[in-house]
């Protein structure tokens, strides 16, 4: 491929990666975390920040409400109806005739009816609320971190006068920029066959025997592959102490000290952690390890890697500094942490880097042990089920085979959807974790990572080179 | 070479250009009302007392010390690992001595105490 090429297609996936991770997940993120937060509290959670809609609109809503309801109750009753006439066609289906119409023709109408139903009793419910809450689309209160970042832009911009303005200034960008920039070398899809991209490639063919331009699906293919998300996620860490050392302020020097020494301690850790799984793969670039998976089994499947994987989980927690590992920032010891005097958007860099790692350390979880991008049974050709089936269904001339042929371009987005299904898990997991568990003491925190997970890592070392020794 | 890294240039430009972006538009548009009070270092409402630099503990030192001894085991381990199967027990058996000795290291420390946080 050409320079430009390379170029073009570099771009398309710096934009698709900043709108999902920066522009979606962070947001989201946030939201899912006030909302699980608020959940388990029994509060109300982030809901009120929306839209609010100009009176006549609200009005005419209003004026809308008898028809609606009318509309959503008989919809409804449809669906009710729907499901019976399909438990009464699935009673008697050698007769596929029912009122004079093919059974083919119920297996469309009640998906679709039934679908209706309930779309219209959600509109119907959503209209109801949007006008009870004085004319404003609330949308969940998705919208509440889009409020926040506009809010903390207009928030007053201070610096204290005793402060080193320019490291006081530099601290954010420092955080911000490497939390964003390692998400480069992560493959979020199978390579992609750019001129095959609409055809659908026979299951019997090796898509590396093509003859195509072929563009990986990551953003650089590096040799050195893992070690660069270290090299600039070790760079996040000076932006914490550096931020903590400008500010005049005991409680910040304290915390970014911290901050500096809990994540140097747990990135050595975690680097250590994750050794076994290189030696298993064979390889440090990260698509060659979500290709051995998809290959083989994922990696979790493998018994030397399940310890790991929990240290994996337990340093990774540290590393963004979150509870129970957040001493630097533990608001009972030392008020803010390093972020004591920061306010506005710079205090909001410093919370999107934060949440931004987080998605990157879940990313890096689900390729070294969950496969990557990588589904069950989903081959370059589409589905291709361990099964020999081949089963009728009822009523039509329809056939589930075992392989289900698609086309090269839906696979790849499939692809994409359960690489982001599985980041979104382990998001999930990582605030379910800060939302139940208290803080540790520091001495704990760094016990934990000095006595407990660096000798266990290099044991694990040891474990899996013996394993892979003793299998060959 | 040239062509392998061009994106990831990129992509730290890009990141760059975000974080710039937002600290200029909090710094534009966010006003600035300094006030003696807020000029204060906040320590919760109470006057502070001393130099704001205060001595820490030296325990953040040695922690400094021992990770640069123990992130650059890691970066030995890594192009290790990563032809571990081509290696087979010869790299296994070198790689054992470099971890033993690093072991030593770590059971040194520990016993000598750089490990502990309480006293």
């Amino acid at each position: 491929m050409s320079t430009t090429g390379i170029l073009i297609a570099a771009v398309a996936k710096i934009l698709f990666v900043l709108l999902v991770v920066v522009g979606a997940f962070a947001p989201a993120l946030v939201w899912a975390e006030r909302r699980q937060s608020a959940m388990m509290q029994d509060r109300v959670g982030p809901h009120r920040a929306g839209i609010p809609l100009p009176k006549g609109v609200v009005a005419m809503l209003d004026g809308l409400r008898a028809p609606l309801r009318a509309g959503a109750y008989l919809s409804w009753f449809g669906m009710f109806l729907a499901v019976a006439l399909l438990a009464i066609l699935l009673l008697f289906r050698e007769e596929p005739v029912l009122f004079g119409l093919e059974a083919k023709v119920y297996y469309i109408a009640i998906p679709v009816l039934g679908l209706l139903g309930l779309v219209s009793m959600a509109g119907y419910k959503a209209h109801t609320k949007i006008v009870e809450g004085g004319g404003t689309i609330t949308l969940l209160g998705l919208l509440h971190p889009l409020a926040d970042a506009l809010k903390m832009i207009w928030k007053e911009d201070f610096m204290p006068p005793k402060a080193d303005k320019f490291l006081f200034s530099i601290a954010p960008i420092i955080t911000l920029i490497p939390a964003i920039a390692s998400f480069a070398v992560i493959p979020f899809a199978d390579v992609l066959y750019l001129d095959y991209w609409d055809a659908h490639i026979p299951f019997s063919t090796d898509p590396a025997t093509l003859e195509s331009a072929v563009v990986p699906l990551q953003i650089a293919s590096l040799n050195v592959g893992i070690l660069f998300i270290f090299a600039v996620a070790g760079t996040g860490i000076i932006g914490a102490a550096v931020g903590g050392y400008a500010s005049d302020n005991k409680y910040s020097l304290m915390g970014g000290i911290r901050a500096a020494s809990q994540m140097v301690s747990y990135e050595v850790a975690l680097g250590l952690t994750i050794v076994p799984c290189f030696m298993l793969y064979n390889t440090l670039r990260l698509e060659e390890m979500a290709a051995y998976q998809s290959e083989n089994f994922w990696g979790i499947v493998y018994p030397p890697l399940w310890i790991p994987f929990i240290l994996y989980l337990t340093c990774a927690i540290a590393e963004t500094k979150r509870i129970p590992f957040d001493a630097p920032e533990g608001e009972s010891e030392l008020v803010g942490g390093y972020l004591t005097e920061y306010s506005g958007m710079k205090f909001g860099m410093f919370f999107t880097g934060e949440f931004v790692e987080v998605v990157v350390l879940s990313a890096l979880a689900t390729v070294l042990f969950f496969g990557g991008w990588d589904i069950p049974f989903l081959t370059h050709g589409g589905f291709d089920l361990p099964f020999d089936w081949e089963i009728a269904i009822p009523g039509t001339n329809w056939v589930l085979e075992d392989q289900i042929p698609m086309a090269h371009w839906g696979v790849l987005a499939i692809q994409v959807g359960g690489f982001l299904a599985k980041i979104v898990v382990f998001v999930w997991f990582q605030l379910m974790v800060r939302w139940s568990l208290p803080r540790f003491r520091y001495d704990q925190i760094m016990a934990l990572c000095w006595k407990g997970v660096l000798p266990l890592a290099l044991i694990n070392i040891l474990i899996m080179a013996l394993w892979i020794l003793g299998l060959s | 070479m040239f062509e392998t890294y061009l994106p990831v240039f990129l992509m730290i430009g890009v990141a760059s250009a975000v974080a710039l972006g937002m600290f200029l538009a909090t710094t534009l548009a966010g006003p600035k009302k300094p006030s003696p009070e807020k000029n204060l270092p906040y320590e919760s409402g109470s006057n502070t007392t001393g130099a704001n630099h205060i001595r820490l503990s030296v325990k953040f030192y040695l922690t400094a010390i021992l990770f640069v001894v123990f992130d650059i085991e890691a970066v030995f381990l890594y192009p290790w690992g990563g032809m571990f199967r081509d290696l087979g027990w010869f790299g296994f058996v070198e790689m054992l001595l470099f971890l033993v000795i690093l072991g030593v290291t770590l059971v040194y420390a520990w016993k000598k105490g750089a490990l502990e946080w309480e006293k």
